[in-house]
């Protein structure tokens, strides 16, 4: 027992700091900066806050030796190392892009939330038992339902709030009746001993009920179709940072959660085959997103909503990394995560800047943007051609080496062969909507009641200009994240 | 030799550098964009003047890029390459020359120009798929901005429909290399390691992957009838970026269709070889039909440039080592003429008289207001017609030849279209510039058009004597292109055909 609770507590020594950092944040506010103007609590709630994410970062990389820990509850692996990681480097960019959001009140509430829903994250990322699983995907979606409706002053963030958080309750109670019923089964909470007590052929009915209640619960969690309904409202609707999160480290962790869940724990359901029972429900729910979303993107005229199912989108895509970790390894699917994390970070941080500026929502009111603010309209240039998949960002290679471990799969005689086609014929779509972005902001000219110049905060401008140089660094080498995993 | 791949990376640094002198002052940002198209052009030809003609890819640099997929960054050069790189330093030098007049937004101008300049030379020198492709992709999103910018008519629609085809087209070659990557084993995107590859692929999957390979590269080469992006394109795009899309830019396609696409499914192209034979010569003759019915001297231009392209691609369907080589020469040639053709219409006549209505300019007795123009224009549209002396005959000449002995029939009718374009080039000069010939008494009332600038000249006289010195003396070209031919990665698709 004390073995494993060293074990336990070094396993959780980054969570640990993102809570002490968040009570830390709390006990601050409230005692030392309690009569400080906004601005300054505001800097020391997010000083504070990047302090723990430091410190989280530092502790969850050197973690000891790699393999299952606390007794089997958690997967202490490459993914989980670097999806850790990923989450806190995606986490500490949205906090530094929460310093210029004034619009808020309460700062150190805001804070402490990123930082719990964080510290949700970052256990779903090496959670390798379904009790555990399911309590940190609940830690991480109450703080940012309650981020979604952060924004009081405008009824668009409340009915952002509350819509995640009806979708997402119903959603849990999906998950949890799967989860129910997959230890019904098997006996088991552990992925592994599920993995074991499944590893017979065929595809029991009431299996197959558990498989699509968990599909459906992770398709809403990482807004793929036909569960994305809520996506688009609440990136409207919640404060830019706070959207940020959701979609960026939010997906993150749920994929790599998604991952460990479906190849190692459910990857023996096997239907003949020889194939994963989930894959065909996972390769419909692929192509639906990738549908749905790069073709209601192009009817979008606001850029939050744009990006929402431009999300949607992504996460076909990143359904077919799923469908492919079990051949490839979980890196190509991870390397898509990351970047397309990033990307998103910054495209919403540049959103929020103009939110601040009080420029938006719609796509047109980009005009100018490049005489207005050339170093934003540079940096969205950068995230946004990342997202369409343009070389020599990052974005590209992820879809490069999705795609391509899709179709090794078994080439075009697979469902993840033919996505893989599909995927990339859908990418030429997908450049006129990205394109009609940078349009706006880099070609069109200004009218004349926007001559007014935008200014950027310096936290921005620097975590904004990060962002965009790291996506240009990963693309052009790549083997920086893929050797985290080889 | 060494010094080319250094091409890539002085265009990329000169297009960062562009942005930083236009922020201060337009005319450094000139300055910064001449001087890095200068300088590359000077590293291709000092190569050029080292270059050893052999038989396959003389590697300049391979150092493993991403291990995961097996990814070697991997440049090399054989004569093939290193004469659509002096090409493309020719015409970036001249696009910059014949884009001195910007004054919107220079730097950002020059540095996407530049931009784009830096992707072509990466796909000229790439021995690696992977690494050609991200270099394609690259030389893509300039245009879009280019057009969209700093274009004329029509150019935002222009624009996207130029960048979406060019981008339809290079998501069927992503495709298409996927696939044989994936059923190749997955380990290597070096284009040699793929051929091998290929050999062992069911016939279907060649028919499959090249189909798929050659028709998104021969989307941006212009083929018909996928064509239509060029005219719009060109016509919307601003003198520079037209002289660099026709000019090198639709090469970047042909290049593509011989380099990978031709080599690596020899099955397949044996299978399409008619279809493509076919849809070059209906280019040829279609475009140049159309071109003679325009009403717009820049579609003129245009069309005319898919004509001209659709040699090229009937050059690499004859396939045999006379017709490629004439192929090769005709992308060199058409780089340099259809530079020059756009650069009069575009920059010469357009900036001057804002209008390209052959209605209007009928009126204007441009041969007596615009000497230079009309002189530069009555050579580059003789030697776009082919006549000897000038780049274009032997370029022609040879792939006619060479189609004679795969298709006899082909080439009759391809001669047809030389026929067509001797037509819409005599009617365009005629009407354009000597369209009031009878009428000299008009000529005092018409004020006097600026003068042509010496950066226009100096653009016109380099692209003139590049195609003269190419006419007189096609063997500095052929020279080099011809052994590259004798590759073994060739000899699989080339029959001999008297080279």
């Amino acid at each position: 027992m004390t073995a494993g609770g060293t074990t336990l507590a070094s396993a959780l020594a980054g969570e640990a700091a993102l809570v002490a950092g968040a009570l830390a944040v709390l006990a601050f506010d409230l005692t030392g900066a309690r009569n400080w103007a906004a601005g300054a609590r505001w800097r020391a709630a997010t000083t504070l806050g990047g302090v723990a994410v430091l410190v989280a970062l530092t502790l969850v990389w050197r973690v000891g030796a790699a393999g299952p820990a606390a007794g089997g509850s958690f997967m202490l692996d490459a993914l989980g190392t670097a999806s850790r990681a990923g989450i806190l480097v995606l986490a500490g960019l949205t906090l530094a892009l929460t310093n210029g959001a004034r619009r808020l009140r309460h700062p150190a509430e805001f804070v402490a939330l990123v930082l719990l829903a964080t510290t949700g994250l970052l256990v779903m990322a090496v959670a390798q038992q379904l009790l555990l699983a399911f309590l940190a995907l609940e830690l991480a979606s109450l703080s940012l339902y309650v981020l979604a409706g952060f924004d009081r002053t405008r009824p668009e963030s409340a009915e952002a709030g509350l819509k995640y958080f009806l979708l997402g309750g119903l959603s849990a109670a999906f998950l949890l009746f799967g989860f129910s019923l997959l230890y019904g089964l098997t006996g088991s909470i552990e992925f592994t001993a599920i993995a074991a007590g499944l590893a017979q052929p065929g595809l029991s009915p009431l299996l197959a009920v558990a498989l699509v209640m968990i599909l459906a619960a992770f398709g809403f969690k990482v807004a793929a179709a036909p569960f994305h309904l809520w996506a688009p409202d609440v990136y409207e609707g919640a404060p830019p940072v706070a959207a940020a999160l959701v979609a960026s480290a939010s997906k993150l962790a749920g994929f790599t959660l998604l991952v460990r869940l479906l190849w190692p724990g459910l990857g023996a359901v096997a239907a003949g085959s020889g194939l994963p029972g989930w894959l065909p429900v996972v390769a419909l729910i692929s192509a639906a997103s990738l549908l749905l979303g790069n073709f209601g993107a192009l009817a979008q005229s606001n850029l939050r909503r744009l990006l929402a199912y431009s999300a949607i989108a992504h996460a076909g895509a990143l359904l077919l990394g799923v469908m492919a970790a079990g051949a490839a390894g979980p890196g190509p699917l991870f390397y898509y995560a990351a970047t397309y994390g990033l990307a998103t970070v910054g495209a919403f941080g540049v959103v929020s800047v103009l939110d601040q500026a009080g420029v938006g929502p719609g796509i047109t009111d980009l005009a100018g943007l490049h005489r207005r603010s050339p170093l934003l309209a540079g940096c969205l240039f950068v995230f946004v051609l990342s997202l369409a998949g343009i070389p020599p960002l990052a974005g590209f290679v992820g879809k490069f080496l999705v795609f391509a471990a899709a179709l090794r799969l078994g080439g075009l005689h697979s469902p993840a062969g033919v996505l893989a086609f599909a995927a990339i014929f859908l990418s030429a779509v997908a450049l006129y909507y990205y394109l009609g972005v940078l349009k706006a902001a880099l070609v069109t000219a200004t009218t004349p009641d926007q001559e007014t110049c935008i200014t950027v905060p310096v936290s921005a401008a620097v975590t904004l200009v990060a962002a965009a140089l790291l996506l240009i660094l990963l693309g052009l080498l790549p083997s920086a994240l893929l050797g985290l995993f080889s | 030799m060494n010094a080319l791949p250094c091409t890539i990376y002085v265009s990329f640094a000169g297009a960062l550098l562009a942005l930083l002198a236009g922020s201060r002052s337009a005319t450094l940002a000139r300055v910064v964009a001449l001087a890095t198209a200068v300088t590359a052009l000077v590293m291709t030809l000092v190569a050029a003047v080292h270059f050893v003609p052999a038989a396959g890819l003389q590697t300049l640099v391979d150092r493993p890029w991403v291990d995961s997929l097996g990814v070697r960054y991997h440049l090399a050069v054989d004569g093939i390459s290193l004469t659509l790189l002096v090409l493309t330093g020719i015409a970036a030098t001249a696009g910059v020359l014949f884009s001195w007049n910007i004054g919107e937004r220079t730097g950002e101008f020059f540095a996407l120009f530049l931009a784009l300049i830096g992707g072509v030379y990466g796909v000229f020198l790439s021995a690696d798929a992977f690494v050609f492709f991200v270099f394609y992709e690259i030389a893509i999103v300039p245009k879009y901005f280019l057009v969209a910018r700093w274009g004329s008519t029509n150019r935002e629609y222009g624009a996207m429909k130029l960048v979406l085809y060019s981008f339809a087209g290079s998501a069927l070659v992503l495709a298409g290399l996927l696939w044989a990557y994936a059923a190749g084993g997955g380990k290597s995107f070096a284009v040699s390691d793929l051929a091998a590859a290929a050999l062992h692929f069911s016939r279907l999957q060649q028919l499959g992957m090249f189909g798929l390979i050659f028709l998104g590269f021969a989307v941006l080469a212009g083929m018909f009838p996928f064509h239509t992006w060029a005219p719009t394109g060109h016509v919307a795009a601003p003198t520079a970026a037209s002289m660099l899309l026709a000019g090198v830019v639709m090469k970047l396609g042909a290049y593509g269709c011989l380099r990978v696409a031709l080599p690596l499914f020899p099955v397949g192209f044996a299978y399409w070889q008619p279809v493509i034979g076919w849809l070059a010569v209906a280019g040829i003759v279609y475009a140049g039909v159309i071109a003679l019915v325009q009403d717009d001297f820049k579609f003129v231009i245009g069309y005319s440039s898919v004509s001209h392209m659709g040699f090229v691609l009937l050059g690499l369907a004859a396939a045999n080592v006379r017709a490629v080589s004439g192929a090769v020469l005709q992308m060199f040639s058409h780089g340099i003429i259809a530079g020059l053709l756009f650069a009069v219409v575009g920059r010469m006549v357009y900036e001057r008289t804002h209008t390209r209505k052959l209605a209007d300019l009928r009126k204007m007795a441009l041969y007596r207001r615009l000497p230079f123009a009309a002189g530069v224009f009555v050579v580059a549209g003789l030697a776009s017609m082919g006549l000897p002396g000038f780049s274009g005959f032997p370029a022609e000449f040879a792939i006619l030849i060479g189609t004679w002995k795969t298709s006899p029939l082909w080439a009759a009718i391809a001669a047809l279209g030389v026929l067509v374009a001797a037509a819409f080039t005599l009617r365009v000069i005629q009407v354009s510039f000597f369209g009031t010939v009878t009428a000299t008494t008009e000529g005092p009332e018409l004020p006097p058009l600026p003068p042509i600038t010496l950066a226009e000249r100096a653009g016109a006289l380099l692209l003139i004597a590049t195609t003269t010195l190419i006419g007189l003396k096609p063997d500095l070209l052929l020279d080099w292109i011809v052994p590259s031919l004798q590759s073994p990665m060739f000899q699989s698709v080339l029959k001999g055909g008297g080279s």
